[in-house]
């Protein structure tokens, strides 16, 4: 059984990002719906399932669907981390197969910026963070430096490779009229930033910003009726290997190992097919290993896989369009803005970073410390 | 809600670590060393891990230099945290100690020692002198 264009992406949008004081989770949220329909062609009242990854208050799939008068058929608050809405891209796809709905929303709102609602924060304590919890170790950063310092003893990776990473995702961040930070970077300016967590400086962690996202998914024989070329989906796979960071088998490898590999057979493509790739970027040591596990290169070949530009405008490997995590936005969880920009380089909409003639495109979503990893192709046909 | 500390899985580790023994578990079925504290073998599924007791002696598997601390943490900075692979084929979460926080590297020889964390408690940390 395969969800080989079991649907399509009809509708994305953003709502506002960065710094948006006078907004709720519920307005982001609400915003990013209304676009995002408009978009699809398609009426609130069209939508028959939800899916949501909400870290806010008690219940927040049923708060969400509330505010925006929603009752669905279908419902799916599968929260993983930022690597959720990539999970459900998939488990929409899997619903629609098999005649359960027709028309899903996927959603989510964050406003950590303006609440300044810290990144840096204490573990929890209980069950198996106690045996972390006394060392404090901040999460996630920290995790993500340990996978860093890892990576850097067993391949030689340097700081360098780290910083040329953070320097192309800037760059085409500066392409983009909604990215938060679009002044230019150097390495230099990376390694000379605040050392937070050995060997992770500020200028390799994503940004802290507000902000949300819808994509609207509809049935193949929907798909074709609306407005917008449909983007379909060609593969994906997911998996989770761990919660907390000392339980991860090998800090090298993530759960992308796992759903690449069904993601790539499902489409039945080879990495060489793609045309742009987007890869969760809460730190620049999360590409690398990512791009390691999907199998863009051998293990221990990211950190020169990154070198020399190749990643940036006009490089040979397009990754992070839309400036990232690290430079465009990142509310928390960021996974939705992988599928929103996927969808749209498919489609063209790109302006000074379209990436030309655009085709096949890779969303490769990474949640908690390198614990879960969904990964989805999409294509234009 | 947290659970009480420490719970049925833990009291074992915890108990040991306030009489300077540090104890890990391990499945007799599929011979794998087992940690964090478990009902059942997250290799095989089998109930009832045996409780063991390390030597304590690993080497750093990671680490990291944590100069952003969360506030419980925030004056102990630069400290080091680390993941040590221990002898017996487990690996957990520590502090590497009485050191010089720049020199600690992955694949040192580590051994462990007890102390009062800021809250109180007593728990396991490494150090490169006692390896």
């Amino acid at each position: 059984m395969s969800l080989k264009r079991a649907c399509a992406i009809a509708g994305v949008a953003e709502s506002r990002l960065g710094v948006v004081p006078d907004s709720t989770v519920m307005t982001l949220q609400a915003e990013a719906l209304v676009k995002a329909l408009e978009e699809a062609g398609l009426e609130k009242s069209d939508v028959d399932a939800v899916f949501s990854s909400g870290n806010w208050g008690r219940l927040p799939q049923l708060q969400v669907a509330e505010y925006l008068g929603i009752q669905p058929v279908y419902s799916d608050n599968t929260s993983v981390g930022g690597a959720s809405f990539e999970f459900h891209l998939g488990h929409a796809a899997a619903a629609i197969q098999a005649g359960l709905c027709k028309v899903a929303i996927i959603l989510y709102g964050s406003t950590q910026r303006s609440r300044r609602e810290r990144r840096i924060f204490e573990a929890h304590t209980d069950l198996g963070y106690q045996y972390e919890t006394p060392y404090g170790l901040p999460i996630p950063v920290g995790a993500y430096a340990l996978a860093a310092s890892r990576h850097m003893a067993q391949y030689g990776t340097t700081s360098e490779q780290l910083a040329e990473l953070a320097v192309s995702t800037r760059a085409w961040a500066s392409l983009n009229p909604a990215a938060y930070r679009r002044e230019k970077l150097t390495v230099d300016e990376v390694l000379d930033s605040e050392m937070i967590a050995s060997p992770l400086h500020r200028l390799d962690c994503c940004l802290v910003t507000d902000g949300g996202g819808c994509v609207v998914v509809v049935s193949p024989d929907l798909a074709k009726s609306l407005p917008k070329p449909p983007i379909w989906l060609l593969g994906q796979g997911e998996s989770h290997s761990h919660a907390q960071i000392s339980e991860m088998p090998d800090l090298t490898i993530t759960p992308a190992a796992e759903s690449g590999k069904r993601a790539f057979s499902m489409a039945g493509i080879k990495h060489s097919d793609l045309d742009v790739v987007e890869i969760y970027d809460s730190f620049t040591i999360t590409v690398l290993l990512t791009l390691e596990s999907l199998g863009f290169c051998n293990p221990g070949g990211s950190g020169e896989f990154v070198s020399g530009n190749r990643t940036a405008p006009g490089g040979e490997f397009p990754l992070n369009t839309n400036g990232g995590g690290l430079s465009y936005c990142h509310p928390g969880q960021y996974g939705i803005f992988l599928l929103i920009e996927s969808v749209r380089q498919l489609r063209g909409e790109c302006g000074d970073r379209q990436v030309s003639n655009a085709t096949l495109a890779l969303a490769s979503g990474t949640g908690g410390v390198l614990s879960s990893n969904s990964t989805c192709i999409l294509g234009l046909e | 809600m947290a659970e009480e500390l420490p719970d049925p899985d833990s009291s074992p580790y915890w108990e040991g670590i306030n009489i300077g023994e540090l104890r890990y578990q391990h499945c007799d079925h599929c011979s794998t060393s087992i940690f964090y504290p478990r009902s059942i073998c997250p290799n095989c599924g089998k109930p009832d891990p045996i409780w063991q007791t390390s030597k304590g002696k690993g080497t750093i598997y990671a680490c990291s230099v944590i100069h952003r601390a969360p506030p419980t943490y925030k004056e102990d900075t630069p400290y080091v945290v680390a993941l040590v692979d221990l002898a017996e084929g487990f690996r957990m979460m520590s502090r590497i100690i009485d050191c010089d926080t720049n020199s600690v590297k992955v694949g040192q020889r580590v051994g462990v020692v007890y102390s009062k964390d800021s809250t109180g408690t007593q728990v396991p940390y490494f150090t490169p002198n006692n390896s």
